[in-house]
């Protein structure tokens, strides 16, 4: 019994990498806009202006920062 | 070499029958480009208007274009050629098949055959500074002699 359920795992664990990831011809809703992370950039805004508030940390984002707090 | 020896033959040598879509062999002779394209790629849009001008300058000297859709739906792809309109054939692949056997990387992929069917070059993405070293390729090509 045991065995059983050792190889069903097996079998289903080796079935999770039939399928890795989307390929590039099947990007379509990927590449919408509003699958963009920084599609409104009021909200980009607020998160990075936590992230270097609380954490010390901005940039990252295509623009300038390194992260010395003093800013 | 190998390599493009062995895709140009399978690119070619995969024709079971008249169900497939892209028959290359019917176009040997001439040079032909394989151009991937979907209406949500956006460099495609570049890309198909200068493929437009290429067939309108070498058609008669023996480049044929064929264009193949990736578009899951068929509407998304009408729309699309309705903002730019295609002067070449169009082929619909929507599950992917033919980008499959292709092995294609990224949008937009064009892959230009020569004239005697081997796989001269394989282009991923469009960029407008590189129009005129890709046209240079093909002036080349269509001068080889027929084989």
């Amino acid at each position: 019994m045991r065995r059983l359920i050792l190889l069903t795992t097996l079998c289903l664990a080796l079935q999770g990498c039939a399928h890795l990831g989307v390929q590039p011809w099947e990007r379509e809703v990927l590449a919408r806009d509003d699958m963009q992370l920084d599609v409104n950039a009021l909200d980009t805004a607020f998160d990075d202006h936590i992230y270097f508030s609380k954490e010390g940390t901005s940039g990252g984002r295509g623009f300038g920062g390194g992260g010395c707090g003093c800013n | 070499m190998l390599f493009t020896a062995i895709f140009a033959s399978a690119a070619f040598g995969a024709t079971p029958g008249a169900a497939d879509p892209l028959d290359l062999a019917s176009h040997r002779g001439q040079v032909v480009i394989v151009d991937f394209w979907a209406s949500w790629c956006k460099p495609c849009r570049q890309s198909i208007p200068w493929l437009n001008a290429m067939r309108e300058r070498y058609g008669t000297r023996g480049l044929t274009i064929i264009g193949v859709n990736v578009d899951a739906e068929r509407r998304d792809a009408d729309r699309f050629l309705n903002d730019v309109p295609i002067r070449f054939e169009v082929i619909f692949d929507p599950k992917g098949e033919l980008a499959k056997r292709f092995k294609v990387k990224g949008m937009p992929s064009s892959f230009v055959f020569d004239r005697a069917g081997g796989l001269a070059e394989t282009n991923l993405g469009f960029r407008e500074a590189g129009k005129d070293q890709h046209e240079a390729t093909l002036e080349k090509l269509l001068n080889q002699p027929l084989p």
